[in-house]
């Protein structure tokens, strides 16, 4: 049977506004409990980026990281601004206009209360489908990589997915980002797995993965760039403090 | 008249089929083995192979096809008499995506771990040919209940395909099921994991040996 074009724009119509009145339904009323979910999964990768997290409770995750976590927002000279909250930052959206005119959040772990024990700074970057992002936690002279936590949108899985694999991540760590003569140089993935002689500015890298790994590195590089102005005041406040004492 | 009358009786008195006719039974069980959507119409191939790595990951898909397969069915049936032939792709295809948006909105909230995983490919649910294949060739010219059993029929083939694939791929690729270290358990610590079957390739390899077992149980022979 053929129908008519009235029809068929009838029937298309009533459909697209049936479904789309379902979805948003939808959407409206899962979305607080998503972006509980989110929330968890930020702190769990913020707090992920300097401890063990695997056995601890979606409650526990929340308390620690409220006990032990401390962040402020900078800008790209590392000049502290006040009226921003880190946590409320979004990084995503930040990285889509100029380097000069972003909110850049830093989290500062503290495991005793006091003197700071590791700064984690958020990253964001392209992947190979979509979006890749990142949290690198370096030490508290802020050149070696405590550890990192990366995550995707839509990686291959078995592929550029494992970035969110402790295996993978777990390369970074001890990995420096200075070299002896001072200079920034961030830190390499390499083509192909099972490399040998690794620097200490490299990674073994993923194979089946080059794309995403350049990605990866790409975004190491630009986003310690944008935070060197605030990496190297602390540490030359760092090397203030060693020489006072 | 007369003639009317009796036309009448006779429809009366064709029994109603039974809730699972052998017919009905037949729609059900065919697509499990002898006509399975994967390993007899090679349809579905790439979640096969994409999802299966670990079984937890492949439960999910499994259970979000057989539900998008079952209520897309369902629906196409219930309006199959009201969609424009010509735009009838169109329609089956905003069918499957709302509810395959609806899976993935549903994993979003209650298992984030899960949607990090499957994320891309709980979308590509969509693009998943079985589906699609089944609403145009069963669904548009069948009776709701016919077509949810085809539907359900089609879908559990193509999930204890995959469950199994998983299981042999967990196993032999990362030494566990549901990420339980079996190896370890019972002593064989040093066992050898193959990543082989990680990647793809351990797919396809267990694929070929299922398709293998069931052609020669089933006696098919190539023409």
């Amino acid at each position: 049977m053929q129908q008519s074009n009235t029809y068929i724009i009838i029937f298309t119509a009533l459909m697209t506004i049936f479904f789309g009145f379902i979805l948003s339904i939808t959407r409206m009323k899962l979305e607080p409990i998503q972006d509980i979910q989110v929330e968890i999964d930020t702190k769990k990768k913020i707090l992920g980026a300097v401890m063990e997290i695997s056995s601890l409770s979606p409650e526990e995750i929340l308390s620690t990281y409220n006990k032990k976590m401390k962040s402020v927002v900078i800008n790209i000279k590392g000049e502290i601004k006040d009226s921003f909250v880190a946590e409320e930052v979004n990084v995503q959206k930040n990285f889509k206009v100029n380097p000069e005119d972003r909110q850049y959040p830093v989290f500062m772990y503290s495991n005793s209360g006091e003197s700071i024990d590791a700064y984690i700074f958020p990253m964001f970057g392209n992947g190979l489908w979509d979006w890749i992002s990142g949290f690198v936690a370096l030490d508290n002279n802020l050149n070696r990589v405590i550890g990192v936590s990366f995550d995707h949108k839509t990686e291959t899985p078995g592929l550029g997915a494992r970035i969110s694999s402790s295996e993978i991540q777990d390369r970074y760590k001890g990995k420096e980002i200075y070299d002896d003569d001072g200079k920034l140089v961030s830190i390499f993935m390499l083509r192909r797995e099972n490399n040998d002689n690794l620097s200490k500015h490299e990674v073994d890298g993923m194979s089946g993965a080059t794309i995403t790994a350049k990605g990866l590195n790409n975004m190491l590089t630009h986003y310690f760039d944008c935070y060197r102005a605030f990496i190297e005041e602390k540490k030359l406040e760092n090397t203030l403090k060693v020489s006072y004492e | 008249m007369s003639s009317e009358v009796k036309e009448k009786e006779i429809i009366k008195i064709k029994p109603s089929e039974g809730f699972l006719s052998k017919r009905r039974k037949k729609i059900l069980v065919d697509p499990l083995d002898d006509n399975n959507p994967i390993s007899i119409q090679v349809l579905g191939i790439c979640s096969a192979l994409a999802v299966t790595i670990k079984l937890e990951p492949t439960i999910i898909m499994a259970i979000s096809v057989v539900f998008v397969m079952i209520f897309s069915s369902l629906i196409t049936s219930i309006i199959r008499n009201y969609i424009p032939t010509r735009v009838r792709i169109i329609v089956q295809l905003a069918i499957i995506a709302s509810l395959v948006t609806l899976v993935s909105e549903f994993l979003k909230a209650f298992n984030y771990e899960m949607f990090k995983v499957l994320g891309a490919f709980v979308g590509l649910i969509i693009t998943n040919c079985i589906i699609l294949g089944r609403l145009e060739a069963y669904a548009m010219g069948n009776k709701p209940y016919d077509s949810v059993l085809d539907a359900f029929g089609n879908s559990v083939g193509y999930a204890w395909i995959i469950l199994t694939v998983a299981f042999f791929r967990e196993l032999l690729g990362s030494g566990s099921v549901f990420g339980f270290k079996v190896f370890e358990f019972i002593g064989l610590s040093s066992f050898p994991t193959n990543a082989l079957f990680v990647d793809s390739i351990g797919a396809f390899i267990i694929l070929g040996i299922l398709i293998w077992i069931q052609r020669s149980r089933n006696g098919y022979i190539e023409n």
